[in-house]
């Protein structure tokens, strides 16, 4: 039975940019529908349109039916009535959601007394009820807890309890997990699984992540430029997509579960809304364009059982294309020539000997004060061996960021050793450091934060050129340009003139400048969108072959790092927890968390990914102020759970340090009872 | 909380001495006592002048620090020295704290609720003629200094009274000493008319301008839209989730504002024949008063201290996010 | 380019065009006017004392047969010029102090900002009045230096709590990874970004230095004679000279909130178009 149907439906904002083009869709009881899209897709316009959000100046035209009553023109006051009762909406980012100075009780109370005739004391009631239901521990105590006093995974729950308070029928999901760690988005995930069950709402779970969609979702909407350009049912867009977008978007994106060698990106940036091409809005980036795609925007029309639009559909259908047909995975550019030494016997770029970094604890805007101490990074040890690229990975919070910090500053660290090329940080000069920071440069994650908006590209990649005495800047800074695949004529631009893909591509060249034998590469494609990343991944992947780097990768996405390390470090809580080469510990995880770790990234396969086992880690991560005694990770540990008493005290007494596993080359873990491996 | 109230309390204690020290320092230094004795027919001779001067610590001959440690002594027990002529600081003082405070507290107090509720209502009305009629408004009355703005009050006054044959607005003085009982009472309110319009007016003005702009800050924020997804009205949400938390930007403003009020009362007392401590500045500056003018200095700096302490603590009151748990 | 496109939205805003029109015509007025003016601002005709604005003397007389459009026009060239350079000064100061503070911080930073509060404790206008005895006899000048010394906290507080983010965001880390001195980072990467709040703040100080140096002329602190400022010229006609001559005070503060307004007008449009993230 069909809840919400949505025709036709086209958003233009004031200014006359169109947001959404031609919007159809609809949403059964206790169907999923997934739309896919990459920023600026206009997926998220699409259902603040749907809910009637969108602010003054925006023009919604077309029909949105719930239950067959048109929303769109509607009065006001009948609207009121169905909006938070019958369709309800999650939204991206937790914290700005909730007011915050009321209480999580108080607004999820209000959402019940909206729509429901009952007394603030059972709104209260309920309301605890709801955060018991979305799995908050202690929620009559919780409630009385203000926004910022929430984990993020703890708001977003509390933000699904105030979306089902008046039991919709229709739940929209924004992005409702991009913000938070895989591990809590597995919690998430579930609990809205728990959510659909009890309410029996049609679900609309709008992403820009393909692996959610794949465990979640019945039917898939794809929208590039603010228009569907492909719908059908999950295992139609996954295994058998049609349109060359949907193609090239599931083949761009880097696998979890796969050693492929070379990732296939799709070239170019999607269009600005306000200037689209004519014809087909991706034909300037497919592969398959022919003279007629630039004619008009092809419509969607039905192809077997679902739609595309796509003037080659029927072509690609009936030669059965696949992405890695249709896109070119570039060659990779001269392998190093001479065969690798073994790693022991390579010099060492960076040693980090016992790590520690504390951070005091302040509390307090105003009266500020300190209540305790961050081990923000607690004694961590690791090498990197010239040519090498080293994965740190872990979750916000596990000292990633911090450490990469300990290492640039150069400066002596609150305890432990940082040696760079064979000199201890600690103990350099003025001039020696000067001189080492020619060799050791950095990628910064948001490639927009991390150019200067006021000088034009040629300037910043001038910079460090000037600074250590360089002749012949602009030859040098065409160079750059050019290593990384940009135009030199883009020197004169500014960094605003630029897509996020190309910025970070100028971020490259400003770390290659001074020809540094080690780059630290700070997430260094988790702002981009998906179809730009393989792109980037690529370039990292050429640059390193041809010019003999070693990097040092900070990420979070355990996919990527697959790709682009030959050796990685798990951390949790300031610990290392897991080391060793990317095939060890990818083949066979030792570590429970590091299982769980990879166990909560969602494929983007639909079998795949909904006949996996799950491994779900229990509550939140602990503060990094109260790190638990013993094995750090005891309080959440799905292995430990399981094992007799005696054992298990000794998770909590003892502290284990990183060993070397039985059987491995170069694989340490960080547990008393570390997964064995089966061979 | 208590310990931070202490540690702040001492710190505002040490900022006020040395506060106040400077400004005797530099009133002392500057000042010139003695030309209040000289000229005069018959003249006095140099002896007596130099003595009297000697008796309320202002003569510029004795050592700048010698004075400033006699006055800081006199200062620990409570004493603020003598005026130029040989009256008591203390006594003046208290005499014109109450009138100063009474026109600051009314101003205060008028001037941030009245301001944040036309800010307010602006807001909600954005864009719509009141709003606009509002901002215009703001705008020209932030551009009108307090002297300009009280001498044109007078005048308007003027008009009214002349026009009308009888004085219905007061505007000298705080009150009609002939009056008693209720009639006093109602001409000290006719006298507080004018003053307290001249100091609210700006403030209000201040106040409107920035709670409009923080509530269209909060305006277009996710947590209103959240309201609105509840089913909220868009005047609902507003009212329950946008004016309270545009509030707290607002109250930060509070001790900036104040400080401002409290230069502008020195016009409001002087124009108005009000004798609070704005006035006595200008007087004793005119009379090279050096006590007088340290202690209207102490006086602002306490004003200055405690009402920076009420932002902040108006601040914690509103957002949970700064109080410590 | 990016200087371009800011300068359209700055052109776009009518509260800009409005107020720098006003300032335009206020500036034509105050130099040129005393050019077309029959009598010199130190001419005293004693054959007229206070009379009305007319025929001969446009805007009337003062106590003394003084040229009311004469003097006011010699006041305003003063209280625009004193405005304009103490906003340079304090905003100049304020620029570097704050950017030194919260770049630096530790104990450079406890210091600046300690000075700050100790100057903030005590209203500028209440050291100024003290200090003004000094004033008597010397030039104009160090009223302006003790105007802009008093003036630049509040704007170097709000460039201090810029540059603590500015500090942390990623280009200025990168700079300092590069081995860019910091004195460089500073002038090359903070200051500029810094740039839309402080031409806003230069302009909010011009007029807010000028309702000072008003204030303090108004009651003989400031302006000292033969000097003249809008604020002197307000103050002698001040009190009943007001209501029994209604031109010898209209004409001088009339002109100073239209001044004051356009300057206002200006800093507001800037802000709307230099500084779109405040809605202020």
């Amino acid at each position: 039975m069909t809840i919400l149907e949505v025709t036709d439906l086209n958003v233009t904002f004031r200014g006359g940019v169109q947001a959404v083009r031609g919007v159809s869709y609809q949403v059964g009881r206790g169907e999923v529908l997934g739309i896919v899209g990459e920023s600026g897709s206009g997926k998220s316009v699409t259902s603040l349109a749907v809910m009637g959000l969108l602010p003054a100046g925006a023009e919604v035209t077309g029909s949105v039916k719930l239950h067959g009553h048109e929303l769109i023109g509607m009065r006001e006051q009948e609207i009121l009535k169905r909006r938070g009762k019958s369709i309800s909406m999650i939204f991206q980012d937790p914290l700005s959601a909730f007011t915050p100075v009321y209480t999580i009780g108080d607004q999820i109370a209000e959402a019940v007394r909206v729509h429901q005739k009952v007394t603030r004391e059972q709104a209260a009631k309920q309301a605890v009820e709801l955060l018991e239901l979305v799995g908050i521990p202690h929620p009559d105590v919780r409630a009385k807890a203000f926004p910022h006093e929430f984990s993020g995974g703890m708001r977003q729950r509390a933000m699904i309890a105030m979306a089902i308070a008046n039991d919709p029928d229709v739940l929209i999901c924004d992005e409702p997990t991009t913000a938070l760690d895989v591990t809590i988005q597995a919690q998430v995930l579930e609990v809205l699984k728990t959510a659909q069950k009890e309410t029996g709402a049609g679900i609309i779970m709008i992403t820009h992540d393909l692996g959610v969609v794949a465990g979640l979702a019945d039917r898939v909407l794809v929208m590039y430029a603010g228009k569907p350009v492909e719908q059908g049912t999950v295992e139609e867009i996954y295994y058998e997509p049609r349109m060359p977008y949907t193609m090239g978007l599931l083949a761009s994106i880097p696998r979890l579960d796969r050693d492929d060698q070379r990732l296939v990106p799709i070239e170019g940036a999607p269009p600005s809304p306000a200037a689209l091409p004519p014809g087909c809005p991706f034909a300037p980036r497919c592969p398959l364009k022919v003279a007629a795609c630039d004619d008009a925007e092809p419509e969607l029309v039905q192809v077997g059982e679902r739609e595309v639009a796509c003037i080659r559909s029927h072509e690609i259908e009936l030669k059965k294309l696949r992405g890695a047909d249709v896109f070119p995975a570039p060659e990779i550019v001269d392998e190093p020539v001479a065969p690798r030494t073994p790693r022991g016997q390579r010099d060492k770029v960076l040693e980090l000997d016992d790590l520690v970094r504390h951070y005091p604890l302040m509390k307090g805007a105003v009266f500020k004060r300190r209540v305790g101490t961050v081990h923000a990074v607690d004694g961590i040890s690791f090498d990197i061996a010239s040519g090498e690229t080293l994965a740190l990975v872990g979750e916000s919070g596990c000292g990633k960021t911090t450490t990469l910090q300990q290492i640039m500053q150069l400066e002596a660290a609150q305890g432990g050793k940082v040696v760079v090329f064979g000199k201890d940080s600690a103990a350099l000069t003025r001039s020696e450091r000067r001189e080492l920071r020619r060799d050791l440069q950095i990628v910064f994650q948001d490639p927009m934060a991390a150019l200067d908006p006021r000088m034009p590209v040629g300037d910043i990649l001038a910079e460090p050129l000037r600074a250590h005495g360089h002749k012949d800047v602009g030859k040098r800074v065409a160079e750059l340009l050019d290593l990384v695949g940009l135009d030199p004529s883009y020197a004169e631009r500014y960094p605003q003139h630029f897509s996020g893909g190309q910025r970070q591509r100028i971020g490259i060249a400003r770390a290659l400048a001074l020809e540094p034998k080690l780059i630290v590469l700070d997430e260094p494609v988790s702002a981009l969108d998906v179809s730009i990343q393989a792109g980037v991944i690529n370039l990292l992947e050429d640059l390193k072959a041809r010019l003999g780097l070693s990097y040092l990768i900070v990420a979070h996405d355990l996919s990527v790092v697959r790709h682009l390390a030959d050796r990685v470090a798990v951390m949790y809580l300031g610990k290392i927890v897991e080391i060793g080469t990317v095939p060890e510990v990818y083949g066979t995880p030792a570590h429970p968390y590091t299982r769980a770790l990879m166990s909560a990234i969602p494929l983007p396969d639909p079998a795949l990914e909904r006949s996996r086992r799950r491994i779900i880690l229990e509550g939140d991560l602990p503060s990094p102020a109260q790190p638990p005694t013993g094995c750090r990770f005891h309080t959440r540990c799905p292995k430990r759970a399981l094992l007799p008493e005696p054992e298990r005290a000794r998770c909590v007494a003892e502290e284990p340090p990183v060993v070397r596993l039985a059987h491995a080359d170069d694989h340490g873990a960080a547990c008393h009872y570390p997964e064995v491996r089966n061979s | 909380m208590g310990t931070y109230l202490l540690r702040r309390l001492l710190s505002s204690v040490i900022l006020v001495a040395i506060a106040a020290s400077l400004a005797y320092l530099l009133a002392a230094s500057s000042l010139n006592p003695r030309a209040n004795y000289e000229g005069r027919q018959p003249p006095i001779p140099a002896g007596v002048v130099d003595s009297t001067l000697d008796e309320y610590n202002l003569n510029d001959k004795a050592p700048l620090l010698e004075r400033y440690g006699t006055w800081v002594s006199g200062l620990v027990r409570g004493d603020f020295g003598k005026t130029w002529d040989g009256g008591s600081v203390n006594d003046q003082m208290v005499r014109r704290i109450g009138v100063s405070l009474r026109l600051l507290l009314i101003g205060t107090i008028l001037g941030s609720a009245l301001g944040v509720a036309v800010g307010a209502f602006a807001a909600i009305r954005q864009y719509r003629f009141s709003d606009r009629a509002i901002g215009i408004a703001s705008f020209v009355i932030m551009a009108v200094p307090v002297f300009v703005l009280a001498t044109l009050l007078t005048m308007g006054a003027t008009g009214i009274n002349n026009a009308l044959g009888h004085t219905l607005i007061e505007y000298t003085g705080e009150y009609n000493p002939a009056l008693s009982g209720t009639d006093q009472l109602l001409n000290r309110l006719n006298h507080l008319i004018l003053p307290t319009l001249s100091l609210c007016l700006g403030q209000i003005a201040f106040y409107s301008r920035i709670q409009r702009n923080m509530m269209l800050d909060v305006l277009g924020q996710d947590f209103v839209r959240t309201a609105q997804a509840k089913g909220l009205s868009r005047r609902t949400a507003l009212y329950k989730h946008a004016l309270r938390t545009a509030l707290i930007p607002a109250a930060t403003y509070f001790a900036f504002a104040f400080g401002t009020m409290l230069t502008g009362a020195t016009f409001t007392e002087k124009i108005f024949g009000w004798h609070g401590m704005g006035a006595w500045l200008v007087e004793s500056i005119q009379h090279n008063d050096t006590n007088s003018v340290a202690a209207v200095a102490l006086f602002a700096a306490v004003c200055v201290l405690v009402a920076g302490l009420l932002s902040d603590l108006l601040v914690a009151a509103l957002d949970p996010r700064v109080r410590v748990s | 380019m990016r200087s371009k496109v800011v300068l359209r939205r700055v052109v776009a805003k009518p509260q800009v065009i409005f107020g720098l029109a006003g300032v335009v015509l206020l500036l034509v007025l105050a130099y040129l006017g005393p050019l077309v003016s029959p009598y010199g601002f130190e001419d005293k005709d004693f054959t007229a004392f206070r009379t009305p604005p007319g025929a001969d003397h446009w805007w009337g007389t003062t106590q003394i047969g003084q040229d009311v459009f004469a003097v006011t026009l010699r006041a305003m060239q003063k209280s625009i010029l004193i405005g304009f350079l103490v906003a340079l000064i304090s905003t100049g100061v304020a620029a570097v102090v704050g950017a030194f503070a919260g770049y630096f911080g530790g104990w450079l930073d406890k210091a600046l900002m300690w000075g700050a509060d100790l100057l903030l404790v005590l209203p500028s206008f209440l050291i100024i009045a003290v200090l003004s005895p000094r004033l008597k006899g010397a030039t104009w000048l160090w009223f302006v230096v003790l105007l802009a010394a008093f003036s630049w906290m509040i704007t170097s507080r709000v460039v201090r709590s810029m540059t603590l983010s500015l500090r942390e965001r990623e280009y200025v880390l990168a700079a300092r990874y590069m081995g860019i001195s910091d004195w460089k980072i500073i002038f090359r990467h903070i200051v500029p970004n810094l740039s839309s709040l402080l031409i806003i703040d230069a302009t909010m100080n011009v007029s807010g230095a000028i309702i000072g140096e008003t204030a303090l002329s108004y009651f003989g602190f400031g302006v000292q004679p033969p000097d003249v400022s809008l604020g002197t010229l307000i103050s002698a006609a001040g009190g009943s000279e007001a209501i029994s001559y209604p031109w010898l005070f209209l004409f001088p503060a009339g002109l100073l909130v239209l001044l004051v307004l356009c300057i206002n007008l200006i800093g507001d449009g800037l802000r709307d178009a230099l500084d779109p993230g405040s809605n202020s």
